[in-house]
């Protein structure tokens, strides 16, 4: 194995303390990772690679450090940016063909974030188009592939949204990635690519400069291969934001500082709606399996109820729709991006959006419009809402009674690429697990806990109280260390 | 409620969204789907209970009344399509509207 | 007097509901830092927000919602201490964003009332029915090229208040009092410049018509964006008229928005967005309900001016103005503190005589508005001083003052460099009396005749050969005791 090889393969806490101890340079550490970024271009992880931008940034971050100016634990990490953040001069696109050429003159505040604290962007990672899916293969850049692998030999996707991120990570690309979570945008493709994926609580993360998909869901969070890298890279990228209004004016605590804690006395909910019809049997098993592991860690485990669970995702497709429908009403052809001429404005708009946007974003826009119309909105926009005020109700009762709460992150491992695209309710099905808590806008976590019988990777999901993520990572550290997951694609 | 190819035909214009006529049916197909799927929210006893308005528990945050932005027309029209449209007077452009 | 339409079918009443958008007071737009000045180049006072760039989020200005409850405290309306901010979705070429953030099921103020005051000299109520906040849209620019219309984001995001009022108003005279009312208000507040010049302040007119005597409300017309009263008035005549020809010929009224042809004086379909509207309003998810508490408010309304209507009545009390003069007087905030300023220590009447006569008059003639006055307040003032103390005669005076409009100089002044002050030394006009009467003994045969009236022909004389100056009061007196 050569150096570069071993290079990648360490976690990013590891690589700091080999770059606190001089045992090789944060340009080494990138150009290693630009090397596998340039060799694994058949996974389509990236849609734009900015390795020139990333040595640049690679080798400000060695002069600091050796200065004696180094940031942080971010200082000099290689990392991917999923592109739907936009960042000042490099192309950024969303997945989507309608913003064609769209280079913003301005950075989001995640991403600036992490610039701050030293990590090194090694480009912008593939996503489903303004992401709206869970396979990644609504992406005009085309779908991504999954560096697992099924036994058959069949290209997997990587899960989706954040599906170049995902495959990036677990390729080994880079030490970590931000993701973006509307539904389960973070933690599915986690799942799917035995990763650790964390989405905090809405509010913790600016969304500013982060193309919208619906306002009141979206937020950024971290992909990494271990529990205490997402917190490290959490850390980075979090923060109050003056220019989101409905950024948390609190501070940013120290993530890692309850990772070696255990969780000997924590109470951990688990709620039996979660239990699914038709759901595969070694999904069950494993969340049996990661019921016992919390209580031999010493753990007390109790059955809670969230009645309304089964209304998460249908609520979702109504809200989530609505509010896309308006946020992507300026992508009309005249500012940035695509245009596509028509002889009158309407005709315009028209041709432009027809030819830039793909289907499944079309579908939702069109579902979205339809649920907002005159005659509709009460039936089902206002309802939603309500039902979303009972879901937020029930996790509020939960967490009366418990910490965190444990169930499976997905429905079933990673699926092929192809499969499902007939049926675009079967595709929602895969956020089951994950949108009850998008919807309460609570903090959760996905941890690689097991392998099916395929051999591919499966997550466990924890979720925490608003602004809890220490206890959450808490959890998450002690599944982790007894899962003990070490298989690699 | 199923959705029949007038609606989406109407509703794809209230979108801005052009959809061909032949994709029209199978389109009405897959948005009557997802509409009868999340109908079942019809089921749950909403009576009293408020729409959530925001996830956030938080008191609005309101800023000073100070000029801290603009003044880079460079910025705004740098993205502009079809910069040949766009006029040296530093305009966007559109095809004619008449009022 | 009721305001009718005659039609072949008989009378028909006018029902009038204004919708004034009105351009809040303030250096930076509702949702962003860019500035609101008027007259800048294309897209300079536009931020990445106001051009809807991707990911950009609107942070509310806490200064513009302070100015909309400090209106809507002057409009003696209800605060609502919870409102919300929510999307109106629509397309059209000078909206960046495809929405509109605006207040729709929650607005920040509710029903009010504005008084007007009537030609009569009586009142008339006119209910508000509601006050909200939202952005303006851009400046689409039609005529610059034959092929494209010019979009300049300048307006984008500019803070506006829309005063909606019930559908009180029953004729053009009360529309227009009634929007030159609410201007005012806004102008005595410092919530809006009241600028229709400039586009800080327009009005949609809804209108329709009914036979006299009838409670009815039949479908209405909404026309958009005019931009003076004078063309509220004419829009609402003309369009009112169109409504009784079309009902006359047996045709129905379309609910629809029109625009109004000052040229042609007449309105017209909008030819845009003639589509139904369907504008899918839903809370806006990026801002947070806008929640006041009793504290804010309060401290709101401490800082509240005293408003036209008050004010009006101070200077009835105080002055004893009549209505009519009170009204005048503070119909604009400027007048009405020109006014004080200029009858501080002096005969107040005279005052209101002097501004709403000769000060308006020379104003009219230069086409300038009060602030802009060659005459102060104080130099009026002063003018009024050497007329209450005797110095000059009120005839003198208004040479003086045309001097001072003129000149720029003070009456004093004026009065000294030219010896204007007035003759009240009875020895100096006794001696011109005296050559008078001795030169003119037909006149004198004639006043102690009988004929009364000939002491004015002898005033004359005297005031004649004293350049005016002579106090027309001793020149009285002195004449009756020679002649009688």
């Amino acid at each position: 194995m050569s150096a570069a090889t071993d290079l990648t393969a360490l976690s990013i806490a590891d690589a700091a303390k080999g770059l606190d101890g001089s045992d090789f340079s944060a340009e080494e550490l990138t150009q290693a990772h630009i090397n596998a970024m340039e060799q694994a271009r058949d996974l389509n992880a990236f849609i734009t690679e900015t390795p020139e931008l990333a040595l640049e940034r690679a080798r400000a971050s060695d002069k600091r450090r050796a200065k004696g100016e180094a940031v942080g634990a971010l200082d000099g990490i290689p990392i991917a940016i999923k592109d739907l953040f936009c960042t000042k001069d490099v192309l950024t696109t969303a997945g989507s063909h309608i913003l064609d050429g769209f280079k913003p003159p301005y950075e989001s505040t995640v991403s600036a974030n992490l610039k701050a604290a030293g990590a090194v962007m090694l480009g912008k990672t593939n996503l489903d188009e303004f992401a709206m899916g869970s396979s990644n293969m609504s992406s005009y850049y085309g779908p991504v592939k999954n560096p697992w692998r099924g036994k058959d030999g069949k290209d997997l996707v990587p899960g989706g949204s954040s599906g170049g991120s995902a495959a990036a990570v677990a390729a080994r690309l880079c030490l970590g990635a931000t993701g973006t979570d509307t539904g389960g945008s973070i933690r599915q493709p986690a799942a799917f690519s035995g990763l650790v994926g964390m989405k905090p609580t809405y509010g913790r993360c600016s969304r500013w400069g982060i193309v919208a998909f619906a306002s009141s869901l979206d937020q950024a969070g971290p992909l990494t291969r271990s529990v205490e890298d997402a917190a490290i890279m959490l850390g980075g990228m979090a923060g109050y934001d003056a220019k989101d209004s409905t950024s948390a004016q609190m501070e940013t605590p120290d993530f890692t500082s309850g990772l070696g804690d255990g969780v000997k006395g924590l109470k951990v909910g688990i709620p039996k709606e979660y239990t699914m019809d038709g759901m595969a049997p070694e999904i069950q098993a494993l969340w049996d399996q990661g019921v016992q592991w919390l209580k031999d860690a010493g753990a007390a485990c109790i059955d809670v109820s969230l009645p309304n669970t089964k209304y998460a995702l249908p609520t979702y497709y109504i809200v989530a729709p609505a509010e896309a429908s308006s946020n992507l009403a300026r992508y009309d052809g005249v500012r940035y991006g695509l245009r596509v001429e028509g002889e009158t404005l309407d005709g315009m708009y028209e041709a432009t959006r027809g030819e830039g946007f793909g289907e499944e974003v079309t579908r939702r826009v069109l579902i979205g419009t339809y649920v907002l119309s005159a005659g509709y909105y009460d039936a089902y926009y206002i309802k939603a809402q309500q039902v979303r005020t009972l879901i937020a109700e029930d996790f509020r009762k939960a967490f009366d009674e418990v910490d965190v709460l444990l169930t499976p992150t997905a429905p079933s491992a990673a699926f092929a690429i192809g499969d499902k695209m007939d049926d675009p309710v079967a595709m929602y099905l895969n956020d089951v697990f994950t949108v009850p808590a998008s919807l309460a806008g609570l903090p959760a976590i996905s941890v690689p806990a097991g392998l099916d019988g395929d051999g591919l990777p499966l997550g466990l999901h924890l979720i925490a109280k608003p602004f809890d993520e220490v206890t959450l990572f808490r959890a998450a550290s002690a599944l982790e260390s007894a899962a003990k997951f070490e298989a690699a694609p | 409620m199923s959705l029949d190819k007038d609606t989406v035909k109407k509703i794809a214009y209230l979108a801005r969204i052009r959809v061909p006529d032949e994709a029209l049916a199978g389109l009405a197909g897959e948005l009557s789907n997802i509409i009868g799927w999340v109908e079942q929210l019809a089921e749950v006893d909403t009576d009293g209970v408020e729409p959530m308005t925001s996830v956030a528990d938080m008191s609005w945050p309101r800023r000073d009344d100070k000029v801290t932005d603009g003044g880079k027309p460079e910025d705004v029209l740098l993205n502009a399509p079809q910069p040949e449209n766009t006029p040296d007077g530093g305009f966007y452009t559109v095809p004619k509207v008449l009022e | 007097m009721t305001y009718l339409i005659s039609g072949e079918s008989g009378d028909w009443e006018v029902v009038i509901g204004l919708e004034i958008h009105a351009q809040i007071i303030s250096q930076s737009k509702l949702f962003s830092g860019s500035a609101t000045g008027f007259g800048a180049g294309p897209n300079t006072q536009v931020s990445l927000v106001d051009a809807a760039m991707p990911g950009m989020l609107p942070v509310v200005n806490g200064y513009c919602v302070a100015q909309a409850v400090k209106t809507g405290l002057g409009l003696k309306a209800q605060i609502n201490k919870h409102s919300v901010f929510e999307r109106k979705n629509y397309f059209y070429a000078d909206l960046p964003q495809g929405y509109q953030i605006s207040q729709y099921a929650e607005p920040i103020v509710g029903e009010g009332t504005v008084v007007l005051d009537m030609p009569d000299g009586g009142t008339r109520s006119i209910g508000i029915e509601r006050l909200h906040m939202e952005q303006d849209a851009g400046k689409s620019m039609h005529d610059q090229d034959p092929k494209r219309t010019f979009i300049d984001l300048n307006r984008s995001g500019v803070a506006l208040m829309e005063i909606v009022s019930k559908p009180d108003l029953r004729s053009p005279e009360e529309a227009g009092l009634y929007l030159r009312k609410v201007r005012s208000i806004l102008r005595y507040l410092g919530t809006c410049d009241g600028n229709m010049e400039e586009g800080s302040m327009r009005a949609d007119v809804n209108v329709s018509v009914r036979p006299f005597g009838s409670d009815e409300l039949r479908t209405r017309t909404e026309t958009k964006n005019v931009n003076s009263v004078r063309f509220v008035m004419q829009a609402i005549e003309a369009e009112a008229r169109r409504q009784v020809e079309a009902y006359d010929d047996g045709e129905e009224i379309v609910q629809e928005t029109r625009l109004f042809d000052a040229d042609k004086n007449q309105t017209r379909p909008m030819r845009a967005k003639e589509f139904a509207h369907d504008y899918r309003y839903f809370p806006d998810p990026d801002l947070l309900p806008l929640v006041l508490s009793d504290a804010e408010i309060d401290a709101i309304a401490q800082e509240l001016p005293e408003l036209p209507d008050d004010r009006k009545d101070r200077f009835i009390a105080d002055f004893s103005l009549s209505a009519y003069d009170a009204g005048v007087l503070v119909a604009e905030r400027e007048t009405a503190e020109y006014f004080e300023k200029a009858a501080l220590g002096h005969d107040a009447k005279l005052a209101a005589n002097w501004v709403t006569g000769n000060l308006f008059g020379a104003l009219n003639k230069a086409g300038l508005g009060i602030s802009e006055s060659p005459v102060t307040a104080e130099a009026l003032g002063a003018l009024l001083g050497l007329i209450g103390n005797d110095t000059i005669s009120g005839r003198i005076a208004k040479d003086v003052f045309d001097e001072m409009v003129e000149t720029g100089k003070g009456a004093a002044e004026i009065v000294a460099d030219k010896g204007l002050e007035q003759i009240t030394d009875t020895g100096e006009i006794e001696a011109e009396i005296d050559k008078i009467i001795a030169a003119n003994p037909d006149q004198v045969n004639d006043f102690q005749g009988g004929n009364e009236k000939a002491i004015g022909w002898f005033v004359g004389q005297v005031m004649k050969v004293t350049g005016g100056k002579a106090n027309p009061k001793v020149v009285n007196e002195l004449l009756r005791k020679k002649l009688g």
